[in-house]
């Protein structure tokens, strides 16, 4: 469990974060969503305490992270996967990570095996591929067996293969009861991954819900229905309230994007009014609008190019 | 704690690098000043060779050079961890920082006095070894003095630089000033007037070297004596350790 209240963090005039209040729970996924410079970053770095806030208090278990004796028992945290000094190996850099919590020599092997690294267990962290260096990090969360797990952009760098498995190690610690935080980009892998979001923008809070509920309050939740009386149909969804895009035809039938009612309701309509179906659809928005429609305005750093044809 | 100090510093080769440069420097040069004095014996001039301290001949090696192999170290110790990004890592698992500070100033400390004591002994057998009929034994006036003592300077100047290292926490910046500090500043000194560089000589952190080695009499030093100068010497380091933590502990990761 962490809990942040009333965070606010200034950098000279800056301010990188705001009276920012959230809490991340046990049980679950949840992802830390936000524009870069959002924040997300120094947020991380106020529950470690690496950085101390300028007013507001964040616990992790029920204390502040600086009280705990073995921080790496309670929490695991991966922030930069690159903080690792390359002269050294890999079983060296965790050993000395596991050394300052006395966590036995043996979970060193024990965690490399879990992340697939054994066989470069001694070698110079210098040459390890980003996906390696991802995964030494990920093993270094490990080593104390922690009920509480931050990730900053943990699938930087990891192939397919490598991503599928970071999702299925999270679900799989959050199942076990473990408090899961990760933050990320990748909106389709979150998609598929987080069950609860804390999204921030410009270091405020924006807001803190389950994934579906997040998605089901934008507005790009819609219904694509195909049926060969269009028309009909059309009319008689304005009627019961929907509103009523596209038109496009596909073959013989037309089809309409109905946004407002759900796909039951619709699919009532149509019987009533004796209209056939050919197909009714619930086209869920993706996270990627969700968070692109709710972050629009607070992203800090616009990238000053145009968006291609066809990309919603 | 103390374990994962001499982990990471066993487990770099930078460390094992610049052991060997020091051992290396220390008692080759020594043995270079050893053996060669002893080939110009016979054109150096009496006073030469009544003022000859063949203590400080052996041990010029570890005095001169061995000073600066263990700044480095030094430094890298604590610098490499910010040149690297480790730092954060280092802090997050161990959020007591005075812990972290003190531990890792331990294990190096030691480790450094260690390689120190046995530098200098080494350097000091060979050196005699090679000096002689002109050399001493440990038991002739201010020889373990000027074995050990040199010893325990270099170690401070390790701990000088480690210091130095937290404060400015940048590699390079911190093996400057230190060398500026040792190497530089006696010279500056030394260009000053006499009335000002009599008062100035014995506060500088290099003159402990001096005076601890130094085991035949030439004249007034301005010094106070071998362990008042290592004294000087251990003075500032524990200052400078001081605010080191206090920084440390205090700055953003």
């Amino acid at each position: 469990m962490i809990e942040a209240r009333g965070l606010t963090k200034r950098y000279g005039d800056k301010v990188a974060v705001s009276s920012l209040s959230f809490t991340v729970e046990p049980g679950k996924v949840t992802g830390f969503l936000g524009p870069n410079g959002a924040g997300k970053t120094t947020t991380m770095r106020l529950i470690l305490g690496l950085d101390a806030p300028d007013a507001g208090t964040v616990t992790v278990a029920g204390r502040r992270y600086g009280d705990l004796g073995f921080p790496m028992r309670e929490v695991g945290a991966l922030l930069d996967a690159k903080a690792v000094h390359g002269g050294r190996s890999a079983y060296n850099h965790l050993l000395c990570l596991a050394q300052t919590n006395g966590i036995p020599r043996k979970r060193v092997g024990e965690v490399l095996d879990l992340v697939g690294l054994n066989e470069v267990a001694r070698k110079r962290s210098k040459g390890f591929s980003l996906g390696m260096g991802q995964r030494l990090g990920i093993a270094a969360t490990l080593l104390g067996d922690p009920q509480v797990l931050m990730f900053d952009e943990p699938v930087n760098g990891l192939d397919p293969e490598g991503i599928l498995w970071i999702r299925n190690l999270m679900k799989t610690l959050a199942s076990e009861g473990r408090t899961v935080f990760v933050s990320s980009h990748l909106m389709s892998e979150m998609e598929h991954t987080a069950d609860h979001l804390v999204v921030i923008g410009r270091g405020q809070l924006l807001a803190e819900c389950s994934m579906d509920e997040f998605i089901a309050r934008s507005s790009g939740q819609s219904v694509r229905v195909r049926t060969p009386q269009a028309e009909l149909l059309a009319k008689a969804v304005s009627h019961a309230g929907g509103e009523v895009a596209g038109g496009e035809v596909a073959g013989s039938d037309g089809m309409l994007t109905v946004s407002g009612l759900d796909a039951a309701r619709i699919g009532d309509i149509a019987f009533d009014s004796g209209i056939r179906l050919h197909e009714l659809t619930v086209v869920r928005a993706s996270l990627e609008a969700a968070f692109m429609e709710l972050t629009g305005d607070s992203v800090e750093y616009h990238a000053g190019l145009p968006v291609a044809e066809g990309v919603n | 704690m103390l374990a994962s100090e001499w982990t990471k510093l066993r487990s770099v080769r930078s460390t094992y690098w610049t052991l060997l440069a020091l051992v290396v420097v220390s008692v080759g040069l020594g043995a270079i000043i050893a053996a060669a004095t002893k080939a110009h014996w016979s054109s150096m001039s009496p006073t030469d060779k009544a003022t000859f301290d063949s203590v400080q001949a052996s041990q010029g090696g570890l005095m001169f050079l061995g000073q600066l192999v263990i700044v480095v170290l030094g430094s890298l110790v604590i610098t490499s961890e910010y040149s690297t990004g480790m730092i954060r890592t280092s802090l997050t698992v161990m959020p007591r920082r005075g812990v972290v500070f003190t531990a890792k100033a331990l294990v190096f400390g030691v480790g450094a006095l260690v390689i120190s004591l046995i530098t200098s002994f080494t350097a000091f057998f060979l050196g005699q070894a090679l000096l002689s009929p002109h050399n001493v034994t440990l038991s002739s006036a201010g020889a373990t003095r000027a074995v050990v003592g040199g010893a325990i300077y270099v170690t401070l100047c390790g701990l000088l630089a480690y210091a130095v290292g937290t404060l400015m926490r940048h590699t390079a910046g911190t093996i400057t000033s230190v060398i500026g500090v040792l190497f530089v500043l006696p010279i500056i000194v030394h260009l000053l007037p006499h009335s000002w560089r009599d008062g100035m000589l014995r506060w500088l952190p290099s003159s402990a070297g001096d005076a601890v080695s130094q085991t035949v009499y030439t004249g007034p030093t301005h010094l106070f004596n071998g362990w008042g100068e290592l004294s000087v010497l251990g003075a500032y380091v524990v200052i400078l350790l001081a605010a080191g933590l206090l920084l440390f502990k205090t700055r953003d990761a």
